[in-house]
């Protein structure tokens, strides 16, 4: 007797992106005083003119409906047609249930499999990974991928490493089948020898013991900023190869956007063409961690200045140290 | 062959230059990277990734926050080349 098995598909492909942004815009002067800095020490350093926050009553799922119901609308698809949701987060506050299956049920693909990952600032374009695989497998028709944070939960004001950085916002992608290739192979990994380099402060057992308080973000830049410039411009060269493709070739690049000068490094490195647009989402965004990719990608496209069908590099770097890059079809 | 401390310098104050476009008559052994040249952690980064690839020698992260001077890693460097 032969089993029966899936029927795999040849080809996936972006169908659509959806965007929330945290509903307050917070400038540098209004975060400088607590670090005891400035708005033009601020803009040097990280390129951030203002970041977006959550209001006193918008929550993760909040920003995350928004964008999925975004998403799903541009695709045209109805939501009981997705097959799977993936959600990456590491600022959702429970350790379970996870919320994608929440997400799921509030945006009406209730029966989905759904799965939350934690990938940080990876964590998007591991879900695009996943998804490009379960559509092509045969395992799901259209996939819900989900990158959102409100990292204004865990930071610490008088931090001066990262949590002046950090923003709060949605982005979310429908991937489904696709008569061309729409998604090139994923060039992915990680480097557990760094996994303090991006990290909370203490965990939650130490915060239930009393032996530490509220755990917030801290990176050691130094360190994350050579790792993020030189090895992620080498990662971002074997997904071009990957995809045989050369950088005078895409539209755009967009990368996590954890610092301008890590993005203005990496165009450097990667010898980018002046035609190539390079998605700054940070400046006005914010670093959004999960978000941040598909944040910057919709804004390219919303403002006009790449055009759906053209080809972008993507890769997400952050905590773990874990990253993902894979050139897209723009939707 | 390994460079001087001179030769080390002056390809130094080269990459310094570059990075944030101080006169490289102004990066002196007896300067401070921080303090005296007001490169921030970021550029100081750039230089030493540069400075690995120029002098063909390994500044393992640890070890860049003991090059406070321009002097420090002169001889950090010069004593790398082994």
């Amino acid at each position: 007797m032969k089993l029966k098995q899936y029927e795999t598909r040849k080809y996936s492909r972006i169908y659509s992106l959806g965007a929330a942004r945290g509903e307050l815009v917070v400038t540098n002067d209004d975060i400088a005083g607590p670090i005891d800095s400035s708005d033009e020490w601020i803009r040097q350093r990280t390129g951030i003119i203002t970041r977006r926050r959550a209001g006193e009553n918008e929550s993760l799922m909040d920003l995350s409906v928004a964008a999925a119901k975004e998403a799903i609308a541009s695709a045209g698809i109805d939501p009981k047609q997705i097959g799977a949701v993936i959600f990456s987060t590491i600022s959702h506050p429970y350790q379970t249930p996870s919320a994608a299956t929440m997400l799921a049920e509030l945006v009406g693909a209730s029966a989905a499999p759904a799965f939350d990952i934690s990938a940080a600032c990876a964590g998007y374009c591991y879900g695009i990974a996943q998804a490009d695989s379960l559509v092509r497998s045969g395992l799901a028709e259209y996939v819900l991928v989900v990158g959102a944070e409100k990292l204004s939960d865990f930071i610490d004001p008088t931090d001066r490493s990262i949590s002046f950085l950090l923003g709060d916002g949605a982005g979310a992608a429908i991937v489904g089948p696709s008569d061309e290739p729409g998604i090139a192979p994923t060039v992915w990994g990680s480097d557990g020898s760094h996994w303090s380099s991006v990290s909370m402060t203490n965990s939650l057992l130490e915060l239930r013991d009393g032996t530490a308080s509220w755990p917030t973000i801290r990176q050691d830049g130094q360190t994350v900023f050579r790792w993020a410039v030189w090895e992620m411009a080498k990662v971002a060269q074997q997904a071009l190869d990957a995809a045989g493709v050369k950088a005078e070739d895409l539209s755009a690049l967009v990368t996590h956007q954890a610092n301008i000068r890590i993005i203005d490094e990496m165009v450097k490195q990667l010898k980018l063409p002046e035609h190539v647009a390079v998605a700054r989402d940070i400046v006005n965004t914010g670093n959004t961690s999960a978000a941040s990719v598909p944040l910057a990608m919709h804004q390219l496209l919303q403002d006009g200045t790449v055009k759906s069908g053209g080809l972008a590099l993507q890769i997400g770097f952050g905590a773990g140290l874990a990253f993902a890059a894979q050139v897209v079809v723009l939707p | 062959m390994a460079l001087s401390q001179d030769e080390v310098l002056a390809g130094l104050a080269e990459i310094v230059n570059e990075e944030t476009g101080i006169d490289p008559t102004s990066v002196e052994m007896g300067k401070s990277f921080t303090n005296d040249l007001d490169i921030d952690s970021i550029s100081m980064m750039t230089i030493v990734v540069n400075a690995e690839e120029k002098f063909g020698v390994k500044i393992p992260d640890e070890e860049v926050a003991n090059l406070v001077t321009v002097g420090d890693a002169v001889n950090f460097i010069t004593n790398a080349q082994g």
